[in-house]
């Protein structure tokens, strides 16, 4: 019994691991510049919580088959316990948990806690039941105003936001139901809801966020890589939810301009 | 009301009175443990057609028919509520809590009887309030059992949100009603009724895991009670406590101001407490198992006791990990990312010292042990996940994927079934008189593990490569198709795994009639409820009162006449 138990515990523990460090299911290639802290350390706590995983079933494992009763066992440890173990152990457990998460926490920092800079790339996400648009202000850099009552999801694009045709800063402003950015710049991104939670997800920029009706959240990130990636919502919102789904395209600047300014020619 | 002494003077003789509306904390502790039973088969039946729907997407099924998207999100909400609720909460608790603190400290009931009877069929009560959501027009919600508003405070938001949605939420509040009364009376019967000698640090550490949740409960359960009746008057009276100006299907709803996130907070208050209140009595129940069949003394009593009160405490101030991703200010991510680290240090002192119990040991496999190992097993798997999810900025690929449901599963869900199944299998003969069949406890062992981890290990690389959750087709995300054989195999796993639990099933049903007779201590155990009679009296002890002597694991003792020495035997010295 102690054999097959040892056996299993040790079956499962080397496969789990197997398909972890042979990477078969990873993260998609990164596209953003955050890709690469975020999978720096997302590797470190694998490597760390990998050692324990492993020492600890397998020590589970070994200890089962090792002490199992047989006629020939000795008599057992009579002990309460140990002190100088039991400190031991915890201030390993504390310095380890406690300076990964420090380790963590500067990335955190530098992406949320200060705004972006000045010449970043601004654009508006709006998500609803069950679709997501994007908004650019336009040459004035200044989105119109939008309002609750102008709102129709049926419609699609302006109309769905609930934009103000009559506020002159949404004369120039660009709907569209699918994302396009310049690579290498950075992109000052609002995030909105108009009816439920929903979380802005793209796997390949390493970025997540929910929207949240009543709140506008500012964020900021940086694509670095040129291609198409795959927008799914996140939060539950209803039963839609897995088809909430958009595209992003990294473009260059040269075709982000392009781009824009087509999108503007058809506005007028 | 009556207290235990008046109560305990004569048992009751009518069929009502002895086992539907008993007084006695052993019938209500079975009667726990028979809903839980109910409630887990209804859950576990709930995600196999998840799973099948998943990989057979058109198949039309018994009792449910076609699933539809909506379809597919009630079965989710509703096995995630039953589960958390009705099973987690309800048996280790309700079930072996009641039937066996009392025992275990030596008192003859509850301190309030009625008040634990009143509880029991409260709790009966919501879970019929929680089945009647499949019945009614609309179906059962579809907000998962989370509820975030406004998807579950806005009616028109979709299917089952309309009488399904108040039914749920009633229920819920209903259940938090009774668990109150239920923490009430654990804290009270463990403060007020332990026998002479049962000072704290001579208590087995079930009942300081049950002491311990029963706290946990009494401050959880408040807050979501209020939460749940703020809920249901958005619903119902046009307040704005969580809905801000809203346009629900082009439709501009006349709620203005209210705070989304303000749910969130409430609900994880509770919601991560809850985490605690499900696996702690597993705890309790693994470290008294885990010393019995090693026949050793548990390593580090007093350090295991810290842990739990320092998981206990640390658990209500580590909510805001669930809402990294929530729009809550960046600022308080830190406090709460490094005080759920902080959490792994209990947690691994619990580990260690379970080791340490086991090291130069001598082990006897029953089924009981080998649950309790599959437990520190399941634990250490579970557990390890959760320094990930614990920094936000590993949230930022993790959150609401399938990272986070292998994470929870391995560890609030299996592991805390792996000890409700230890627990059964352990004090089955002090409960039903009989013993269960040991090689079919074993049979149903080894697959139940190796299923488990078939089934919960793969969601770690689902969600790592994105895998979001609760969606009920993969076919719209060109990424998410790549991941369909990951889901083909879980659903394999999850078939075959539920198919052995009915060898669980049909062993207990089979061995409380046929199964050969126990004695009054079948595992040469030390604690109290093995001094008594099987099954107990109806006072527990006979009209004897138990008086402790020792700490609840002196196994191993060298020098006394054999391998262990009961609580109650005398003390040293005048044994001789």
């Amino acid at each position: 019994m102690g054999l097959a138990l040892m056996a299993l515990i040790w079956l499962i523990t080397l496969a789990s691991t197997y398909f972890f460090v042979a990477k078969t299911w990873w993260l998609p290639v990164g596209a953003a510049e955050a890709a690469g802290f975020i999978d720096h350390q997302l590797a470190l706590t694998f490597v760390l919580m990998g050692i324990v995983f492993l020492a600890a079933q397998l020590s589970l494992g070994y200890i089962v088959w090792r002490y199992r009763e047989q006629p020939s066992s000795p008599p057992v440890h009579y002990s309460h316990g140990n002190i100088k173990l039991e400190l031991v152990w915890t201030v390993l457990t504390t310095v380890l948990f406690v300076g990964l998460n420090l380790m963590g926490s500067s990335v955190w920092a530098s992406q949320r806690f200060d705004p972006a800079g000045p010449g970043a790339v601004q654009v508006e996400v709006t998500g609803m039941q069950f679709a997501w648009y994007f908004r650019y202000p336009g040459p004035d850099g200044k989105y119109g105003a939008t309002s609750p009552t102008l709102m129709d999801p049926s419609a699609g694009g302006e109309a769905a936001v609930g934009l103000n045709p009559s506020d002159p800063a949404s004369k120039d402003d660009v709907v569209t139901g699918t994302m396009y950015l310049p690579v290498d710049r950075e992109v000052d991104v609002s995030l909105r809801a108009v009816d439920v939670i929903h979380s802005f997800f793209v796997p390949a920029l390493r970025f997540k966020q929910d929207t949240v009706p009543g709140l506008n959240i500012h964020m900021h990130f940086k694509p670095t890589a040129i291609g198409e990636y795959e927008i799914a919502c996140a939060e539950l919102c209803g039963l839609g939810h897995y088809k909430m789904h958009g595209m992003v395209h990294i473009v260059s600047q040269e075709d982000f301009d392009k781009w824009l300014a087509a999108r503007e020619a058809e506005k007028q | 009301m009556a207290t235990a002494a008046t109560v305990h003077a004569h048992a009751p003789q009518g069929f009502i009175r002895k086992y539907i509306f008993s007084l006695d904390h052993k019938v209500i502790g079975i009667q726990y443990f028979f809903l839980a039973l109910t409630a887990v088969w209804v859950g576990m039946f709930l995600s196999l057609l998840m799973r099948i729907h998943l990989i057979w997407p058109t198949a039309v099924l018994p009792l449910v028919g076609e699933i539809k998207p909506e379809t597919y999100l009630s079965l989710l909400t509703m096995h995630g509520t039953i589960m958390v609720f009705f099973v987690l909460t309800t048996a280790p608790q309700g079930g072996f809590g009641n039937y066996f603190l009392p025992i275990q400290i030596g008192a003859p009931d509850m301190a309030f009887p009625v008040l634990n009877m009143l509880s029991f069929w409260t709790t009966f009560v919501a879970f019929v309030f929680m089945l009647a959501a499949f019945f009614v027009t609309g179906g059962a919600p579809l907000h998962g059992w989370t509820g975030y508003p406004p998807l579950s405070a806005v009616q028109s938001a979709g299917p089952g949100e309309g009488l399904g949605a108040d039914l749920w939420i009633t229920s819920i509040a209903i259940f938090c009603v009774a668990s109150l009364m239920g923490a009430l009376n654990f804290l009270t019967t463990t403060l007020d009724m332990r026998a002479k000698g049962m000072t704290m640090m001579r208590m087995p550490l079930t009942v300081w895991s049950w002491f311990i949740t029963a706290i946990l409960g009494l401050l959880a359960f408040g807050v979501l009670l209020s939460a749940g009746i703020l809920l249901l008057m958005d619903r119902n009276l046009g307040t704005s406590f969580y809905v801000p100006l809203v346009v629900v299907n082009g439709v501009k709803l006349g709620h203005k101001g209210g705070s989304p996130l303000l749910w969130q907070h409430l609900f994880w208050f509770f919601g991560h407490p809850e985490v605690y209140i499900a696996i702690l009595p597993g705890m309790g129940v693994t470290s008294q198992i885990l010393s019995t069949f090693s026949r050793k003394p548990i390593f580090g009593y007093k350090a295991m006791v810290y842990a739990m009160l320092g998981i206990g405490f640390l658990g209500f101030m580590v909510w805001g990990h669930h809402m990294f991703m929530s729009g809550m200010s960046p600022y308080s991510a830190f406090a709460f990312s490094l005080l759920t680290m902080c959490i792994g240090v209990p947690s691994a002192i619990k580990t260690f010292n379970w080791l340490g119990t086991m090291y130069k040991a001598r082990i006897r496999f029953h089924t009981p042990m080998l649950y309790a190992i599959g437990f520190v097993s399941l634990f250490v798997s579970g557990g390890l996940s959760g320094p990930f999810l614990a920094q936000p900025v590993l949230d930022i690929q993790l959150h609401d994927t399938y990272f986070v449901v292998g994470h929870f599963h391995l560890i609030m869900g299996v592991a805390a079934i792996f000890g409700m199944f230890a627990a059964t299998y352990y004090w089955f003969p002090k409960m039903f008189g009989r013993m269960m069949n040991e090689t079919w406890g074993r049979v149903h062992f080894f697959i139940t593990l190796a299923g488990t981890y078939a089934i919960f290990m793969p969601m770690h690389y689902l969600g790592i490569a994105g895998g979001t959750r609760r969606y009920s087709q993969y076919t719209e995300v060109a990424y998410l198709q790549k991941l369909m054989p990951i889901h083909q195999f879980m659903t394999y796993a999850a078939i075959i795994t539920i198919a052995a639990q009915f060898i669980f099933v049909i062993n207990l049903f089979w061995s409380m009639f046929k199964g050969p007779k126990a004695g009054d201590n079948p595992w040469e155990s030390t604690t109290l409820e093995w001094t008594t009679a099987t099954p107990p009296p109806h006072d527990n002890f006979g009209g004897v009162t138990p008086v402790v002597n020792h700490g609840p694991y002196e196994y191993g003792v060298p020098g006394a006449p054999r391998d262990y020495v009961m609580q109650t035997d005398p003390a040293t010295g005048s044994a001789h």
